[in-house]
Formats: structure tokens, C-alpha cells, sequence
């Protein structure tokens, strides 16, 4: 579904990336891991295609997009998260669902200024469709007239998951999508990630610290270290793998 | 009194007008225009007039700064683009089309025109933001005023001393009075406010509002940064075109002078102290604008005995109250006076309990 061959990225003599290779599998959790700095990031924004990588390809349903822009790459079904949560701050939760449903609508300039005619009837079919196969998907009915600013850590990464999931993307990427939340937070996360899978299918790439977390949820992980790929595999080979081992605790004495 | 929410349907729950409140304040403010047409007096109607144009051109402002995040300080630009489209467009026509359609056609080419310099104003906002692009945009208001100026156009735009402009004639209606212009503008006015409020429950509107909240995500939701950008800026400035027609039409000569420096920051002026980024925002914006050199000369009128000496003192005095109100909107309403009005309506919608 998502193939990755070869990437090298630099910013200036730092070494971001250096050929990293590897293939999400449709319908499957990759997860990427790896100690900070590794580049997970990185490899997010090249995958995502806010970085153009200095060698190698990035490969989409079998389609080169190596030199496409994020928003042609979100329009092809590319659906992502972010880190530091990048909602859209002046909006309701509801608004920011719709958002995602972007590149799904249709309605020219024209229609929207009119407003009665397609565009009425194109935005009440996806009302509806995003309280079912999101609002209420991600429980959050409760929340869908509050305003971002209003809402707690751990729902507004979840209405994050929500405005990718709007999307109805082929791939999702969550970046960090339990960082800084509570074990309960944790859990429910875990659930909406799985449900997602389970649900719609969607191919879904994962760069997680919480080890429990990738270690549960993830059919293959991939490994960096300082940009490098260091192991990949099943949750169980990565973890044996001396490498890692190395990478995460240091040498033995 | 509000009591719950009883929708029951998305339809209803879409819905702009959503409460019998917000409703009747529609219904009394559509009949307060028809009223206005009907039986206002003629210095009413003349300051009415001055709100409706100056309106559509903060609602073109309100597009591309309060919605889209884009600063512009060069929007007067679009204003005379429009007015002397229009001018030009019935000079050079005069045989060619029937007098009654001109102005028919007039409107949205001046319009499209308009639209059309917005898009070349807009092409650096893909590289520079913030106060750059405000300089950016506020050269280009010097640019289309000095290529106005020019003796090379003065045979068509009249050059420094300006032009007269023409009475519109809408399939033999001639808008003649100032009361059938306020008739004409007041429609505009309600229909621009309408289709803008429109654009922003819509995908396109939606997608200016994600440009101006954070951009690198509008770009992963796979909204397109250059053409989300210059399409904001091609309304903006069509409307501020369409505000300029009216301008030409409403006022029997257009100088150059009056579509300088002075022109944008009223604009923008109108913009902060209504609320940026809200439909009704530059209705409560223009009102205060448009009455604040009415209420100094009124003032003055009382205390100086109507002197002509005082006159000279009117421009600066309109200046600095126009400074002191942006200072003191951005320390303590921030969101303008949109908020308070919202404030207000909620209170109305939990009388006589909370406030």
C-alpha cells in the first residue's frame, strides 16, 4: 500500500535519513520506533511530503509520489496526525471534522457562495456521514459544538484521529497519537486505533514511544536509529534483536 | 427564552438562522431597510448610502484578512479598479450597448476586473506573510493610484483632476436619487452579506478559515495553498470591486485621491473594530466608522457655532478617533463589536435566568 525505498534526507551535514526501506502493508499496523532524534519524524514529513527527500522514492497503491505536494498526496488518500496536535484552533470540533472532508467534497466557488443547490445537498450528506462514521465513532457527540480551545489534551488528539478519519483515507499516519496521555487515555486510543483497522480497513503507519503500546498493536515494526534502519520486523523479532536492545538501553558493560 | 436544543434534523441543525431570536432580528433589520427607503430623510438616506458601499468593501476586506489571515493594506486598490471599470466600461460602450444594460454588464466586469488584479495582487502572499505581505499589498495601492494618475490613461481615467460618472439605468430604470441608489445598494449589501455567509458554511469557505488557523495542516487536509489563497483574494477583491461601482454610480465624480492610503485603513479600521472573521462583523464595523465624522461635526457644530475654521480641524480629529478606536478594540474586545452583539444575543436567549 505504502512503500518506502532507499530514503535519504539531509539538512545541511545532519543526516536525517539514510536509506531507509520498508512496506506498510495493506490493511495492516506498521509501527515506526525508535529513541529521539532517530528521524521518525522526519521520515513522517518526507512520507507526507513537507520534506523532499534527497534520494530515494516513496511509493503510493503502487504509484510514485516522491515529488507530489501534501496536498495532492492528501487528495490521493494520504491522511495523517501530528505530534504536537495541529488542529485548527478558531474552529468548533464539528468544523474541524468537516475540514477533513476536503478533497471529498466538491462544491465550486459558485455553488458555495449560493449555498442552496448542490452545496446545501452535498454538505448534509456528509453531515451525515461524519456523525456516524466519526462523531460517533470516536464518541465525542458530546463535544461537537466546542470550540478547541476548550477541550482537554487527550480529546483534542482524539479529534485529530477524527479529522483524518473524515478523510476516509487509504492510509492513516498517527504521529505519536498517545503522547503525554494518562494509561485510561492510552487505552481508549488503543481501541479507536484497532476499531479503525477493523472498521474501514485503512492501512495504518505508527510512530509511538509507549512500547507497550506499538509492542500490542503493531503487526511489523520498523527500527531507527540516528536515521538508520536498525531492524524490522514482528513485534516479537525486533524486540530480541541485539541491535535494538543496544539502541534503547546502550551497550552491555 | 431559549429552552434546549430541539433540533431534529442536520438540516435544522445547519442552519444560519438557528433560533426565533436570530430570526427576528433578521426580520427587523429587513424591515428597518425597507423603512429606511421609504421614510428616512435625505441626509439619512446620504449616510446609509455611505455605510451600504463602504460595507461590501469591508465584507471583500474581511475575506482575504479576518477569514483567510492575509493582511492587506491595499484593498482601496480594488475600490478604484471597480469605479473606474465602471466609468471607462460606459464611456467606451456608449454606442455599442443599449443603455439600459450597461450597468447590467458594467457590475461584473468591474467585478471580474477587480477579481482579476486581486489575483496579481495576491501572488506574493504564497511567499511572504504577516507584515510583509501588508507592505506588499499597501505598494500595490501606491502602483494602481500612480498608473490612475498618469497623463499617458488621463484620456480615459481623467488623470489627477478625475471624472465625472455615469447614472445607472437598469432596463429604463434610471437611479437618478439618492433614495433609488440606496435601494440598489441595500440589495447588494443584504446579497453580499448572504453569499459570504454562505462561502464560510461551505467546503471553499471552510478552507480559508484552515489557511488562516495553520496552513501546514490545510495543506495535509489536501487544500491546495495557492489556489485556496488567490481564490480568497480574487473575492475580496471582486467585492471590494463591486463596492467600487456603486462608489462611481453613487457620487457624481470619482477622484484618484479618494481611493489612497486613507481609503484601506478605514477598511481594515471597519474590519477590527466589527470583529474579524464574522459575517455581521463589518455591519457593526461601517456604523461606527461612517458615524464617528458624523458625530464629530455634530459636536463641533454645537460647540463652535458652526465656524469655518473648524472645518480644517474635522480630517485629523475623524484620523485620530479612527486610531484611538482600532487601540482600543484590539486591548479590550479583541473580537470587536460581532462579540458583544453575540454576547448580548445569548443573554437574550437565557432571559430572565443566567446572564
Amino acid at each position: 500500500m505504502l512503500s518506502v525505498s532507499d530514503l535519504h534526507l539531509s539538512f545541511g551535514g545532519i543526516k536525517a535519513l539514510q536509506g531507509v526501506s520498508f512496506e506498510a502493508a495493506p490493511g495492516e499496523i506498521t509501527g515506526v520506533i525508535g529513541p529521539n532524534g532517530a528521524g521518525k519524524t522526519s521520515l513522517f514529513n518526507a512520507i507526507s511530503g513537507f520534506y523532499t527527500p534527497d534520494r530515494g522514492r516513496v511509493a503510493f497503491d503502487g504509484r510514485d509520489i516522491t515529488g507530489l505536494s501534501p496536498d495532492r498526496r492528501a487528495g490521493l488518500g494520504m491522511a495523517r496526525t501530528f505530534q504536537n496536535i495541529a488542529l485548527f484552533r478558531g474552529m468548533t470540533v464539528l468544523d474541524n471534522i468537516k475540514l477533513g472532508g476536503h478533497t471529498r467534497l466538491s462544491a465550486n466557488v459558485w455553488q458555495a457562495l449560493a449555498y442552496f443547490g448542490p452545496a446545501r445537498r452535498e454538505e448534509l450528506a456528509f453531515r451525515a456521514e461524519i456523525e456516524e462514521r466519526v462523531i460517533d465513532f470516536l464518541e465525542i457527540d458530546h463535544i461537537r459544538k466546542a470550540p478547541i480551545t476548550a477541550l482537554p489534551y487527550g480529546l483534542q488528539k482524539r479529534v485529530e484521529l477524527g479529522r483524518a478519519l473524515a478523510m476516509q483515507p487509504k492510509v492513516l499516519m498517527l504521529d505519536e497519537p498517545v503522547a503525554g496521555m494518562n494509561r485510561e487515555e492510552t487505552a481508549d486510543m488503543a481501541r479507536f486505533i484497532l476499531d479503525v483497522q477493523e472498521e474501514f480497513g485503512t492501512t495504518i503507519l505508527l510512530v509511538e514511544h509507549d512500547m507497550g503500546l506499538v509492542m500490542d498493536i503493531c503487526a511489523h515494526i520498523v527500527v531507527l536509529n540516528f536515521g538508520q534502519q536498525i531492524a524490522a520486523g514482528t513485534p516479537a523479532e525486533v524486540a530480541r534483536d541485539d541491535e535494538v536492545i543496544e539502541a534503547y538501553l546502550g551497550a552491555a558493560a | 427564552m431559549i429552552t434546549g436544543n430541539l433540533k431534529a434534523s442536520y438540516a435544522a441543525d445547519e442552519q444560519v438562522f438557528d433560533n426565533r431570536n436570530k430570526r427576528a432580528f433578521l426580520y427587523a433589520a429587513l424591515l428597518g431597510l425597507a423603512a429606511l427607503a421609504g421614510f428616512a430623510d435625505d441626509y439619512v438616506i446620504l449616510v446609509a448610502c455611505q455605510m451600504g458601499i463602504l460595507l461590501i468593501a469591508v465584507v471583500g476586506v474581511n475575506v482575504v484578512t479576518g477569514y483567510t489571515g492575509l493582511i492587506s493594506l491595499g484593498h482601496a486598490a480594488f475600490v478604484a479598479v471597480g469605479a473606474y471599470t465602471v466609468t471607462i466600461f460606459h464611456e467606451a460602450f456608449a454606442g455599442a450597448i443599449p443603455e439600459g444594460l450597461r450597468a447590467l454588464i458594467a457590475i461584473p466586469v468591474a467585478m471580474a476586473v477587480s477579481a482579476l488584479v486581486g489575483i496579481i495582487v495576491g501572488l506574493p502572499s504564497l511567499r511572504v506573510k504577516g507584515l510583509y505581505l501588508a507592505v506588499a499589498t499597501l505598494s500595490a495601492n501606491f502602483i494602481v493610484i500612480f498608473l490612475i494618475e498618469q497623463e499617458v490613461f488621463a484620456p480615459w481615467t481623467g488623470g489627477m483632476v478625475g471624472i465625472d460618472t455615469p447614472a445607472p439605468d437598469f432596463l429604463g430604470w434610471t437611479l437618478d436619487t439618492k433614495r433609488e441608489m440606496f435601494v440598489l445598494i441595500a440589495a447588494l449589501g443584504v446579497l453580499t452579506l448572504l453569499a459570504v455567509q454562505n462561502l464560510f458554511r461551505t467546503r471553499v469557505g471552510r478552507a480559508f478559515i484552515a489557511i488562516r488557523d495553520r496552513d501546514y495542516s490545510a495543506e495535509i487536509m489536501g487544500i491546495s495553498l495557492l489556489r485556496t489563497k488567490l481564490t480568497s483574494f480574487a473575492i475580496s477583491a471582486a467585492l471590494c470591486g463591486l463596492s467600487g461601482a456603486l462608489f462611481a454610480y453613487f457620487y457624481a465624480r470619482i477622484l484618484p485621491e479618494q481611493f489612497e492610503l486613507a481609503l484601506s485603513l478605514e477598511l481594515v479600521a471597519a474590519m477590527i473594530v466589527g470583529g474579524m472573521g464574522r459575517t455581521m462583523g463589518p455591519v457593526f464595523g461601517v456604523a461606527v466608522i461612517v458615524m464617528v465624522p458624523e458625530v464629530i461635526k455634530s459636536i463641533f457644530g454645537v460647540a463652535t457655532g458652526g465656524e469655518a475654521g473648524v472645518a480644517q480641524l474635522l480630517a485629523p480629529l475623524q484620523e485620530i478617533a479612527f486610531g484611538l478606536l482600532i487601540v482600543l478594540f484590539l486591548l479590550f474586545e479583541p473580537l470587536g463589536l460581532n462579540h458583544m452583539a453575540d454576547r448580548a444575543l445569548r443573554a437574550l436567549n437565557r432571559w430572565p435566568f443566567a446572564r
